[in-house]
């Protein structure tokens, strides 16, 4: 077993338990070795974790509530990437006890996760749903969701602890064959599955969610929800469990919506419970599902809507991410006890020699590195890896420390992706401005990582608060512990200043801004169990500023040159309000023609604030017209979220104005442009173009008329 | 002081002016087409509208002092269109030009106040005013005239009357026959334009002029028929004196040769009233010629007085900070830097840690100031100049 950052293992907790607590009196007891050591027994991971469910973020029962969907979700999104199935995911929460009174402050809930995925095989259900540190994703260096085996056998123990009831599970592994039907409770003194229920059922999806209220009904129809053609195997968990349903930070709602940003490839429906407590839902998050699902309605399909309570994230990009590779450990990862159980488990296995040890074990060790290795600590290339001793062992350690080797392979990692970043956000959030950028990959302790950062801009978000910063670790949203975060700390020390930001000394900056970072790694390294912060390594933060910089010099070219625009917009409506009169003026004293003069004036006028008039290309840039070809540079522009430049003069400088197309610049009819990055949300319709539509259209549209109404009354 | 000869030549300027009218306006109307003209040509041609406007500032003011008085200097500052800065001003001095062109047209005349309520309305199209306050609207008039090397009377504006006069003397103004020696208590309100078109001087026996800074110390004056006692003519200019006060006292000094002597008060403000009498003002240096007395004396009160004349205590009124910053800006004036009585002035009165006004020397009597005090000074010949 190979032990990580912060992971309990179960020899962990013996030490655990068997911690002596002191004495309130301070006087020795005298209770002897012998007498305690029948007190010593060992104690069952589970039985330790029922005691401190905290650890596996069960803390409340809001929090619960959120982990077992969490954990189910992210089991859900895990197991059809694997299998190459685009993720079709249903959340469902039933309140339980509806008729309870108003000031309760918790339910019993059932919560249900369906998705698509490949199924669970018969014999391996107890195993995954009734033992702790039982999974597929623990013993590997894999990029995944799920890191310990502990995730959904924990939810299930939380939810037969609050509430007595077994888990509920539905699994199809096959196509042709039914699903079966099985509920099970964990034994937490043994750590086993307790099966209460098994038997075959052609109920999959189960059928009675369809109609569980009017916009379950409604999409069914619509073949939006839970359609038996899409859910060809899959699996379904049901939990029931003691918690609270209240949207805001840290909410069901915010975890979905972000889950959707992070994971635009899966499409996921959001049944919630049909009561909310209701003291708490107005606590909104800003510019986000709620806000997004607003105005959504009958535009652009890739944008998160709302039936009838039942809130649908659309899928944004039609494939899967990259399909990532295991890696073995870099020498330069690994920890001196690890090592030591590596060889243990190769003496058991394959018995062979240390050379061949390591250059199988581990990644970026050839023939040669072995045997350099192995005579560096002095044994010969055929010496068996059993012969070792711990001392040379402990050489070895060190020499793996010395040595330079390459770094490990980056292929077992699959970022998010610029194009997906952008489109997820431009589903997720209503901003004016949005960029995104991945990093190379790199290194933290022999294992690679990459790191990847968007940002939204402006738009509906809050102008006057500190930005919002989105977390995710494998594409998972990390929720809570935000200032204990690497990524929150590369917030606030990424210079937003230069970038046209407000930023109190050493903290986020203040602005209508959304802030997003995403680390993708074969081991993320949590601050605890419960997964909630990325623990603070010089490299991973170094990395963190680095993207968060590329897109923050994006959005100061953005707004510098935004800010211009409003300047000289600014400027021409002062020049354009006086022209009318000078005009005037000038034909009372000489009798030249008014129009005439209004129209020199007004070219005049409309050359000398001309930047107003220049549309921004991605880059913040001034688009050109020949700039045809253009590459993929993480911006996108909304230009109907651009608030409007209007200030000083609430009323259009002349009547005739209304009639001058292109007035007012900078904002001519509502739409999106964007970088080919958004083109990727399919089937956005004409609403997102992309530069070269965008130039191919302005060289169709009739240059700016200069015209004025021949027939206004009001000046001639 | 030739009563003749100020007559005849009263009498010349008036023929001179009533005759050329007509052709007066008629230059300034051509000058108001020029100016606009040029903008429209410019507009029509693509390029920048534009009046170049010369500067009335201190760094544009120019002190003659072989003639004594200061001048405009040649610079002049650019006021553009397609500039935030300017553009309203710009469109400000189009609008006056226009109304300035419609007096003219019809034969009328009007007050700055007048002006400034038949230019004000809202912007078309806006909330916005073309003019707020008669403040924005009067130096937009005196740029034009400065712009069109116009007198105000030759742009058909005037000001407010401001001002009085008695004395010895008979003046015909726009032909009515007004005796100065008969005005009563309020006097002869003096107009804003005072040319020889409009004024002509008839008869006068006065030899001097009495110049005081307020109408309270004037009505003291007047009340005890001290121009009478002392043949002379007697004005106020009811503080800072306007220009058509200031004018006609240059008239009464160039062409009647009346020496012109002022008591005003103990103060920075009053010693800056007799800088703008004699030299002229910084926003009015194009018009100095016809303003600035470089003759004009200066009787009091004078710092010393309060000593000398034995006032009340309480007469002393403490210099402020600003009093004092205010007093050396005005003893490092060129026409006073190198005037010995007048930084011996300044700095007594610096010294002294105390203003007066005029009125202190009532606290000796009520009529000190006008049977002792000047009397003894004008005898003395104890002035400044
Ligand atoms: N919905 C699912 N579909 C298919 N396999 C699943 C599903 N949920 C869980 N599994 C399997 O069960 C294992 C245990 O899951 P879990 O207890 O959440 O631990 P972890 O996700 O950390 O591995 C997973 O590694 C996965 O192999
Ligand atoms: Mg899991």
């Amino acid at each position: 077993m190979q032990l990580g950052d912060g992971t309990p293992s179960e020899k962990h907790m013996e030490t655990v338990v068997k911690e002596r607590k002191p004495n309130p009196d301070g006087k020795r007891r005298g209770a002897t070795a012998e007498e305690m050591s029948a007190r010593q027994k060992e104690v069952s991971v589970s039985e330790f974790f029922v005691k401190n469910r905290h650890l596996l973020g069960f803390d409340n029962p809001r929090k619960s509530l959120l982990t077992t969907v969490k954990e189910a979700v992210d089991n859900s999104l895990d197991a059809c990437e694997e299998a190459g199935i685009l993720p079709d995911i249903a959340v469902i929460i039933e309140d339980l006890d509806p008729k309870r009174p108003a000031t309760a402050k918790e339910s019993n809930y059932r919560v249900t996760i369906v998705d698509n995925g490949p199924g669970i095989v018969r014999k391996q259900v107890e195993n995954i749903f009734g033992r702790l540190l039982y999974g597929s994703k623990f013993h590997r260096l894999k990029m995944s969701r799920g890191q310990q085996g502990i995730g959904i056998s924990a939810a299930g123990m939380n939810g037969l602890i609050t509430t007595g009831k077994p888990m509920v599970i539905h699994t199809k592994p096959s196509a042709k064959q039914p699903a079966h039907h099985i509920e099970l409770a964990m034994n937490t003194k043994t750590n086993r599955a307790e099966v209460t229920l098994d038997r075959e059922s052609k109920d999959f999806p189960p059928e009675r969610f369809r109609t569980l209220s009017g916009g379950t009904r409604q999409l069914s129809q619509e073949g939006v929800f839970l359609s038996p053609d899409s859910f060809v195997t899959g699996t379904s968990v049901s939990i029931e469990l003691k918690g609270k349903y209240q949207k805001g930070r840290g909410s069901v709602d915010e975890f979905l919506e972000l889950t959707a940003i992070a994971n635009p490839h899966a499409r996921v429906v959001f049944v919630p419970p049909s009561r909310i407590t209701q003291d708490e839902a107005d606590d909104m998050l800003p510019g986000t599902s709620s806000a997004a699902a607003e105005r959504s309605k009958g535009e652009a399909p890739a944008q998160t809507t709302e039936t009838g309570g039942v809130t649908v994230f659309p899928r944004g990009v039609d494939e899967l991410p990259p399909e990532t590779k295991e890696i073995q450990p870099h020498p330069k990862g690994i920890e001196l006890g690890i090592l030591l159980q590596m060889i243990k488990d190769y003496e058991a296995s394959e018995k062979g020699t240390l050379y061949e040890f390591l250059q199988t074990r581990f990644c970026r060790v050839s023939a040669s590195t072995a045997s350099k290795f192995c005579s560096a600590i002095g044994v010969s290339s055929r010496a068996k890896a059993a012969d070792i001793e711990p001392p040379q062992v402990e050489k070895l350690f060190k020499v793996f420390e010395d040595e330079k080797l390459a770094p490990p392979p980056t292929d077992c990692l699959a970022p998010i992706g610029v194009r997906q970043l952008l489109a997820g956000l431009l589903k997720g959030v209503k901003a004016e401005f949005y960029a995104a950028s991945t990093r190379e990959a790199a290194v933290y302790r022999g294992r690679p990582f990459q790191i990847e950062a968007a940002i939204a801009f402006g738009g509906d978000l809050p102008a006057d608060q500190a930005a919002r910063v989105i977390r995710f670790a494998n594409r998972v949203p990390l929720l809570f512990q935000q200032s204990a975060c690497s990524s929150f700390k590369a917030v606030e020390e990424t210079p937003w200043k230069n970038y046209q930001l407000q930023q109190p000394r050493g903290s986020l900056p203040v602005g209508p801004l959304v802030v997003m970072i995403h680390m993708a790694s074969v081991w993320v390294p949590f601050t605890s169990e419960s997964k909630e912060a990325i623990a603070d390594y010089d490299e991973i933060r170094k990395e963190m500023k680095l993207a968060l910089m590329e897109c923050g010099r994006k959005l100061g070219t953005y707004l510098r040159k935004r800010q211009k625009m409003r300047r000289e917009s600014e400027r021409r409506d002062v020049f354009e309000r006086y022209i009318g009169e000078i005009s005037k003026a000038l034909n009372a004293i000489t009798g030249e023609e008014t129009r005439r003069l209004y129209e020199a004036l007004l070219d005049q006028a409309r050359r000398k604030t001309a930047v107003a008039d220049q549309e921004l290309d991605e880059d913040g840039k001034v688009r050109r017209q020949e700039e045809d070809d253009f590459d993929d540079d993480g911006v996108i522009i909304v230009q109907s979220a651009i608030a409007p430049i209007e200030q000083a003069a609430p009323v259009a400088p002349l009547q005739f104005d209304a009639t001058v197309p292109g007035k007012g610049s900078a904002k001519p009819a509502p739409e999106v442009q964007a970088s080919p990055a958004a083109k990727a949300s399919k089937g956005a319709g004409p609403v997102i173009r992309t530069k070269k539509d965008l130039a191919r259209a302005d060289s169709e549209s009739p240059k700016r008329a200069r015209a004025v109404d021949d027939d206004d009354p009001k000046l001639f | 002081m030739a009563k003749k000869s100020n007559q005849q030549q009263a009498a010349a300027g008036a023929k001179a002016s009533t005759g050329s009218v007509k052709e007066r306006d008629a230059r300034t109307q051509r000058k108001i087409e020029d100016l606009a003209l040029d903008i429209v040509k410019r507009a029509l041609a693509g390029r920048e509208p534009v009046v170049e406007i010369p500067t009335r500032t201190k760094s544009n003011t120019i002190w003659n002092k072989k003639r004594g008085i200061l001048e405009m200097g040649e610079g002049t500052a650019e006021r553009p269109l397609f500039d935030l800065k300017t553009a309203k001003q710009f469109m400000q001095t189009m609008l006056h030009a226009s109304t300035i062109q419609d007096l003219i047209a019809a034969g009328k005349t009007s007050s700055l106040r007048g002006v400034f309520y038949k230019a004000k309305h809202t912007v078309a199209g806006t909330k916005e005013n073309t003019f707020d306050t008669q403040d924005e609207s009067d130096p937009i008039l005196e740029d034009l005239e400065v712009l069109l090397a116009a007198l105000r009377e030759e742009l058909h504006i005037f000001a407010e009357n401001r001002g009085s006069m008695v004395g010895n003397i008979t003046i015909v103004d726009k032909g009515d026959e007004i005796d100065c020696r008969r005005m009563g208590s309020g006097g002869y309100a003096m107009p804003s334009i005072v040319e020889p078109d409009v004024i002509q001087f008839k008869k006068c026996e006065a030899k001097f002029v009495l110049h005081v800074e307020k109408g309270t110390v004037w009505n003291r004056f007047n009340e005890d028929r001290f121009w009478e006692k002392h043949n002379c003519i007697l004005t106020h200019g009811a503080g800072q004196p306007p220009r058509g006060c200031r004018r006609l006292l240059q008239r009464l000094n160039q062409e009647l040769g009346l020496p012109i002597v002022c008591v005003l008060d103990n103060d920075p403000w009053g010693h800056y009233i007799y800088s703008v009498i004699k030299q002229g003002s910084i926003s009015l240096a194009f018009e100095s010629t016809r303003l600035a007395i470089p003759e004009a004396k200066f009787l009091g009160i004078r710092a010393k007085d309060y000593r000398q004349c034995g006032l009340d205590e309480a007469v002393k009124i403490d210099l402020t900070d600003n009093d004092i910053k205010r007093a050396r800006e005005i003893a490092a004036y060129p026409w006073f830097e190198g005037h010995r009585g007048w930084q011996r002035e300044i700095d007594a009165m610096l010294a002294n840690g105390f203003k007066m006004e005029v009125e202190s020397l009532i606290t000796k009597d009520i009529s000190y100031v006008s049977e002792t005090y000047v009397p003894e000074r004008l005898k003395a010949k104890d002035w400044l100049e």
